[in-house]
């Protein structure tokens, strides 16, 4: 075989020879292409399929685990919580409005096979430094905006950072959330021999062809010639289509939806039909409705045109499925039938093109087994010989404006966050939450990941943004019930690189096992490391301190989480409410520097020891204000994340309209005093409560042997702590409102 | 009072409308698919937010043309009460039952955020409940929503007392701050001269539950369900 057609395809020459094997003969053009892509990387997880399965997946409530289009997972009053996170970082990094776009109209699908109505949308970003990464921010904000819009889905949250490291890669992650009634709940399964196999949708060009191998190889100079693999959203399409599968759902004539996302009909059918032992399927491309001439086989098993679904219809009711698609104006058209013989066949017409077993496509990947090795640890930080805090405002001023730290509005205004009318916590604050019309349940939702963190220390870095997701759900007066994860990584075929998610998923299934959190769904993204492009523009920028690569990622396993209050109006924002409340921090401070925010602003450092992180004590701090907000004594509360308190502290003003006078902090030895402003210990909260509240919080936090202290008194129009700092609210909004420049 | 919620292929806001009529309002509630030719005896027909065919070409263009309109036309043109919310808005402007059009924001990006209106008009079926001048709360959700109209279409609007609601800031002056999106005279919503189809951006569907942050969008719905009949008949 020509080495140059296997790089096509994106096969090593070992991997063919195992499908030779298997086949007992050489497989033909198109054969070649359709393992080609499910045995890419982006479809196969062949390098991180073993270190998976370490995450706990299973628990009391969940009624899907990894597998399915998306995760399920019981909320309560007979409904069901879908969801689930995925990247489009490749697309994005090659034509981010498109790729934004589509990744968006991607999950939405994932949803949306579940049977489920998606409910909301989150983004997770991250770009290399403004102004040189704006094409890729602009382009992936309007991308979001313009696909969530359009299809009238409210996109209610995520993260944006920014970093050298992501100044060729940038990643975007999108999750999406969706609500089902138990009964309802779908799996993509093609049950029942000889049950049709309908595709609706768009009709299928030539867009995207190769897009899952193009996800798994590195960017290169040439990577911009790979525009054509990706593919262009039509959102009004999707919203048709979503509209049509909820017809569906009042019909017992679909046995199952699947989404054609990478790897189109190929990898659709394949897995669909792989779900179900034993059973196989024919596909006639003839039959595919296009929008093309000239088309071959090959082109449409691969094609990945967007907006469309694979329909598994029961014999004999194709009609009536037709008719609630031509309700809406779409194509549909049965392209073939389930069999039993395990086989994927695909027939032109009357001709057979290419004939391959279900479970050599689905699982024949032969698991890579990569080696993980260590890579010299990171710059220490000598805490004793950072300076002494001078000027606290300052400080404060500049970390607010600092692009990771400062407000999101100037972003979330730009995505509709309201309709649906369920929007109950909107973007902003801790978590989002949306209320389940209809009860009082209420659904909180997250995203999170520090990269920082996990590229100082990817074990704790992994753990600390499971707590830190968790700290978000619970600010909201929520308990955290379930992880989506959507893993982003450099080159694994490099030791130091492959170390690190086996180090993060260590960390991971940790995190999530000790706080009882089942990872219900979740997405790989290796690759991310590209090779600057050298030559006029002078010497490639390195992006990693510690030379990793030429211009590798961080490792980012960015953490979507929900959780759940069973009565939505005890929820909690993260702004003051009253001026006169009392101002606590809940948990303890120590002299937690490392890879802070304030350490890269500040003294241009990223070194040192992540945060600290003890789960008991994070559990202990959660139930606190969980019982509190539960009996009502709270008015607000927030996380204490990126800045540390005093940023924390602002946000809490800025977010509320009001004040907050304190005394000095004198902190003991050996805590410093920049460390007590803007330290990022781990388990602390910011709470307002009433006077009358106090001894009740007093007793509840000494039974759960949790430090709670004093901050100041709400009110008034500045922040102030006594002789250190003093600040308008104005002087904090305009540092901080600097809409992402 | 029946309230009819039109349906257009891309329209997004019918779900909530009919949440608010059905489930806060208590009313009689149906749907109006785009291929209707009938409009099932509602007394007023509600244009939804969304981006009806995908609002590719310039938004509302297409949807004039659906059959429904043709009858909504009829209706209007008959003293039926047609409230444009959104994309409803930019529909009847594109269907000539109110003048102007709607351009791109001023900033040229979708904008969803909260903003106050002065309510000009209380004399219509949808404003009855509100006070003389007062001052609502309300979202908006929208990247075309800058009223545009000519210099004589403007000035004949205003003369007639068509402005029904202004962007103004929190305690009701009608400044350039508080203008969202470059509309000309802070327009927010219009009447047409006789008085029965209303036009506004901003969705008083979003604000109809204190859960959803305010319950000033609740008034209009509550004129027009509680007071439409007297205010049509006096």
């Amino acid at each position: 075989m020509d080495e140059r057609r296997l790089r096509e395809v994106a096969l090593t020459p070992d991997e063919y020879k195992v499908i030779v094997e298997r086949l007992r003969r050489a497989p033909n053009e198109v054969e070649l292409g359709m393992l080609g892509v499910l045995w890419s990387e982006h479809c196969s997880y062949k390098s991180s399929k073993p270190l998976l399965r370490r995450l706990p997946s299973s628990g009391p409530g969940v009624l899907q685990g990894p597998g399915e289009n998306a995760g399920a997972i019981t909320i309560g009053e007979g409904w069901a919580a879908v969801f689930k996170i995925e990247s489009h970082n490749h697309p994005s990094a090659i034509e981010p409005y498109q790729g934004a776009a589509t990744g968006v109209g991607g999950i939405i699908r994932d949803v949306i096979a579940m049977g489920a109505r998606p409910i909301a949308l989150l983004d997770s970003l991250r770009f290399g430094p403004l102004p040189e990464s704006s094409r890729h921010f602009e382009g992936v904000v309007a991308g979001i905006g313009g696909y969530g819009n359009c299809i009238g889905i409210p996109t209610v949250g995520g993260e944006i950072y920014f970093d050298e490291c992501y100044t060729n890669n940038p990643l975007v992650n999108a999750m999406c959330v969706g609500l089902v009634r138990t009964d309802e709940l779908m799996r993509a399964r093609a049950e029942g021999t000889g049950n049709s196999l309908m595709l609706v949708g768009a009709d299928t060009g030539r867009d995207g062809i190769h897009g899952a191998s193009f996800a798994s190889v590195e960017l290169d100079d040439n990577s911009s010639q790979r525009r054509p693999a990706v593919q262009v959203g039509n959102p009004f399409l999707e919203k048709c289509l979503l509209e049509a599968c909820m017809d569906l759902s009042h019909t017992d004539a679909v046995v199952a939806i699947q989404d054609l996302g990478a790897a189109g009909l190929t990898s659709a059918v394949a897995e669909c039909a792989g779900r179900v032992e034993g059973a196989g399927a024919v596909i006639d491309v003839a039959q595919v409705p296009r929008r093309e001439r000239g088309m071959t086989p090959y082109e449409v098993m691969l094609s990945e045109s967007q907006e469309r679904m694979l329909v598994v219809v029961q014999r004999g009711r194709e009609r009536e499925v037709e008719s609630i698609f031509n309700a809406w104006d779409l194509t549909s058209a049965v392209i073939g039938q389930v069999t039993d013989d395990g086989l994927l066949t695909v027939v032109d017409g009357s001709d057979q093109v290419g004939r391959l077993p279900i479970t050599l496509l689905t699982d024949g990947a032969p698991v890579r087994r990569l080696v993980g090795i260590a890579p010299d640890p990171p710059f220490g930080l000598e805490i004793d010989a950072l300076p002494p805090l001078a000027d606290a405002g300052g400080t404060l001023l500049r970390l607010l404006a600092s692009p990771n730290l400062s407000s999101r509005r100037g972003v979330f205004r730009r995505y509709d966050h309201m309709v649906g009318d369920a929007t109950i916590v909107p973007p902003g604050g801790d978590a989002a939450m949306l209320r389940v019309k209809g009860t009082k349940l209420g659904l909180a939702m997250t995203t999170d990941c520090n990269a920082r963190y996990c590229h100082l220390d990817p074990h704790l870095g992994a753990q600390l943004a499971v707590a830190e997701a968790a700290r978000n759900i619970v600010a909201t007066g929520a308990r955290p019930l379930a992880v989506t994860d959507c893993l982003n990584f450099a080159n694994p075929d490099r030791p130091e690189v492959y170390w690190e998610l086996e180090e993060t998923i260590a960390g991971l299934a940790y995190a999530c096992r000790t706080m009882e959190l089942p990872v219900v769904s979740g997405n790989v993204s290796l690759y991310n490391e590209s090779f600057p492009t050298r030559g006029e523009g002078g010497p490639a920028q390195s992006a990693r301190p510690d030379g990793v690569g030429q211009s590798a990622i961080y490792p980012t396993p960015v953490v979507g989480m929900i959780g759940l209050i069973d009565d939505y109006s005890k929820r909690l924002g993260a702004g003051l409410r009253a001026e006169g409340d009392f101002v606590l921090m809940i948990g303890s401070t120590h002299n937690d520097l490392g890879g802070t925010e304030y350490l890269k602003v500040e003294h241009g450092h990223v070194a040192g020891r992540p945060p600290a992180l003890d789960l008991t004590r994070e559990q202990a701090v959660n139930r606190v204000v969980l019982a509190a907000a539960q009996s009502g004594y709270l008015h607000s509360a927030h996380d204490c994340a990126e800045g540390g308190m005093l940023v924390a502290l602002a946000e809490c003003c800025l977010l509320g309209g009001i004040g907050v006078r304190c005394p000095a902090v004198r902190p003991e030895a050996p805590l410093r005093l920049d460390a007590a402003f803007f330290g990022e210990s781990q388990s602390r909260f910011i709470v307002s409560v009433t006077s009358r509240a106090m001894p009740e919080m007093q007793s509840l936090a000494r039974r759960h042997n949790v430090e709670l202290s004093l901050l100041g008194l709400a009110g008034g129009d500045t922040l102030e702590f006594e002789g250190q700092l003093k600040l308008t609210l104005a002087e904090l909004r305009q540092a901080w409102d600097v809409l992402v420049p | 009072m029946k309230f009819g919620v039109v349906v257009f292929p891309g329209t997004w806001s019918d779900r909530d409308c009919g949440w608010v009529i059905d489930q806060v309002l208590g009313a009689e509630l149906t749907y109006l698919w785009h291929k209707d030719t009938d409009l099932k005896g509602c007394d007023c027909v509600i244009l939804p937010g969304g981006f009806a065919y995908g609002d590719y070409l310039r938004t509302g263009a297409i949807a004039r043309f659906a059959p429904v309109m043709e009858k909504i036309g009829e209706f209007a043109d008959r003293g039926g009460l047609v409230w444009g919310i959104c994309n409803g808005f930019q529909v009847l402007c594109e269907a000539g039952l109110l003048p102007g059009a709607l351009i791109r924001n001023a900033s040229l990006e979708f904008r969803c955020e909260w903003t106050n209106l002065v309510v000009e008009r209380t004399d219509l079926p949808f404003t009855s409940k509100c006070g003389e001048r007062e001052v609502l709360h309300a979202p908006i959700a929208h990247g075309e929503g800058s009223y545009f109209a000519d210099p004589a279409t403007l000035s004949r609007l205003e003369q007639r007392g068509q402005v029904v609601f202004r962007y103004c800031d929190a305690t009701g002056r009608v400044v350039p701050g508080a203008n969202p999106n470059g509309s000309l005279h802070n327009i927010a919503g219009i009447v047409n001269a006789r008085g029965n189809v209303l036009g506004m951006m901003p969705h008083p569907e979003r604000c109809s539950e204190t859960e959803l942050g305010g319950t000033d969008g609740l008034k209009l719905f509550r004129s027009v369900a509680e007071n439409a009949l007297q205010v049509l008949v006096s």
